[in-house]
């Protein structure tokens, strides 16, 4: 029998995966089976560009089928695996199909985080994550029509700046005190909040949603303290979760993702794990982590794949991130969390560009860069290599940071 | 749809026909070619589809924007022609268009 490599998943890991599983040498079958209608897409447009309409599918989509078909790589689509018996080494499909394999790649990924809420099942309610939530979201998009988006996080913020763009009237609700909380620092959550405030955005901080009102449709997003906010539509983005449920089923160790070693592998040493869905080790930071990102999904996807072809190299990578928003391209390089000092390049309260750079010991550990790429794209390269960075002159911008790595 | 030639460093050489509108990038990615790795999918972020366009042809290319130049400036092993492929439109204009590919998107 032909030797079958199964990746199950059908989105950013999975796009980089099979192809580079045929690239590590891998000579039988190739299958990535996702429960999506179509070939895999960039997701990070579905809360920018795509949303304001600028883009269709044929522009998002990763690769055109003739890139798979060059390298020999099947997709079966609509189709989602409901199990995995590992003696066998098959998956079950829900045609009632079994598929067998000999390597299995999960690139399960994250799925939207439900809030249970009251009224959460009216029509022009959505959560954000997928081609559809989007193309259902745009039905709705409108000059003057009313947005209120449950999350200040980045997919609420970004929706919220494509469809303010879009000519809507928009209002963020926000659970905490500051909108970004969970990700950043106050200096980047109060410009953001400037700056959507600048754009006509309405943003509303410490207020708990109670319910959604409405008949058939949404009408109003009622708070718990009473306030309440006119909806034509509402999306809720407040944050995602690995989709570990079928790799537990199958008995694979799992966490806060599936947890893998350096090279990908989970406990069982014919399954890889990469992505949004896995819980690795990054050396850099000495600790293990899970991320929600395009970068990890495509370098972790290497990783993945070459260990299936029997070459087995760690995975080290500098986690990166981008958000865009109106004018604003903030770039992320580094993970931040532990920091015990933040220097601030440039000038949060007027303007849009700046750069806070977070150290520990004074060894940077993260950068977070608004329209400041050369401070993103150095930040990456002094974290990535362990470059040795004077700090005294961070937060002087007439000093070039290039200039500031001692040699 | 407009013919460009993509010169890997170690010499390889492609040549692509794409289509009008793409990107230098897109049509890379398209066409499953190495050295262009373009992980932000061309929101012109990531800086790892950088390519030396042919001097010839570099004038026909436009001019990049200060977001690119600066990211540009980082990138290794840039030169005089640098650009972010993610950022060169295809026209008709650039049909014959020649790019080399840097060794390293690192």
């Amino acid at each position: 029998m032909k030797d079958v490599c199964v990746v199950v998943g059908a989105s950013h890991a999975a796009a980089q995966l099979a192809p580079s599983v045929r690239k590590n040498g891998w000579e039988g079958q190739i299958v990535v089976v996702g429960e999506e209608p179509c070939l895999p897409y960039h997701r990070p447009p579905l809360s920018k560009t795509y949303l304001a309409g600028e883009k269709k599918l044929n522009n998002i989509l990763i690769k055109p089928q003739y890139a798979y078909d060059k390298a020999d790589v099947h997709f079966t689509l609509g189709v989602k695996v409901e199990s995995i018996d590992r003696d066998a080494k098959t998956v079950r499909l829900d045609n009632g199909e079994d598929m067998h394999y000999q390597k299995l790649a999960l690139a399960t990924g994250a799925r939207s985080r439900r809030i249970p809420l009251p009224g959460g099942n009216r029509d022009g309610v959505f959560y954000l994550r997928n081609l559809e939530d989007a193309d259902q979201i745009r039905r709705y998009i409108g000059h003057g029509k009313r947005a209120v988006i449950i999350g200040g996080g980045y997919i609420g913020l970004e929706a919220a700046a494509a469809l303010r763009k879009a000519g809507m009237v928009v209002t963020v609700l926000e659970a905490m005190a500051r909108v970004l909380q969970r990700v950043t620092t106050e200096e980047i959550s109060s410009f953001y909040r400037r700056i959507h405030t600048e754009e006509g955005v309405d943003i509303v901080v410490d207020v708990a949603v109670e319910r959604i009102d409405g008949g058939q449709a949404v009408e109003s997003v009622v708070c718990a303290d009473g306030q309440t906010f006119s909806a034509d539509v509402v999306i809720i983005g407040v944050g995602v979760q690995p989709n570990i449920e079928l790799a537990e089923a199958a008995g694979l160790e799992v966490g806060n993702g599936i947890v893998v070693d350096e090279f990908a592998r989970t406990s069982d040493p014919d399954i890889v794990a990469a992505g949004d869905c896995s819980w690795h080790y990054n050396p850099i930071y000495d600790r293990h982590i899970r991320l929600e990102s395009v970068q990890n999904a495509n370098e972790h996807a290497n990783v993945a794949a070459a260990t299936i072809c029997g070459k087995l190299e760690p995975y080290r990578a500098v986690p990166w991130f981008w958000s865009d928003q109106y004018d604003l391209k903030l770039q992320i390089a580094g993970l931040s969390q532990g920091y015990d000092e933040v220097i601030i390049r440039g000038d949060t309260e007027a303007g849009r560009s700046f750069a806070v750079f977070y150290l520990l010991e004074g060894r940077l550990l993260a950068v977070d860069a608004i329209n400041k790429p050369r401070e993103f794209m150095l930040g990456k390269r002094i974290i990535s290599e362990a470059l040795d960075l004077d700090c005294s002159g961070l937060s002087d911008e007439s000093i070039p940071l290039k200039n500031l790595i001692n040699s | 749809m407009a013919l460009i030639t993509y010169k890997e460093h170690g010499g390889t050489e492609h040549k692509i026909q794409v289509g009008i509108g793409s990107s230098v990038m897109q049509g890379a990615i398209d066409n499953g070619i190495e050295g262009i790795v373009a992980e932000c999918g061309g929101a012109c972020s990531c800086g790892t589809c950088h390519c030396y366009v042919d001097e010839a042809w570099f004038g026909k290319t436009g001019s990049a924007d200060d977001m690119e130049l600066e990211m540009l400036e980082c990138v290794s092993e840039a030169k005089e022609t640098s650009r972010l492929s993610c950022q060169i439109e295809v026209v008709e204009d650039l049909d014959g268009l020649v790019v080399y590919l840097p060794e390293s998107q690192y």
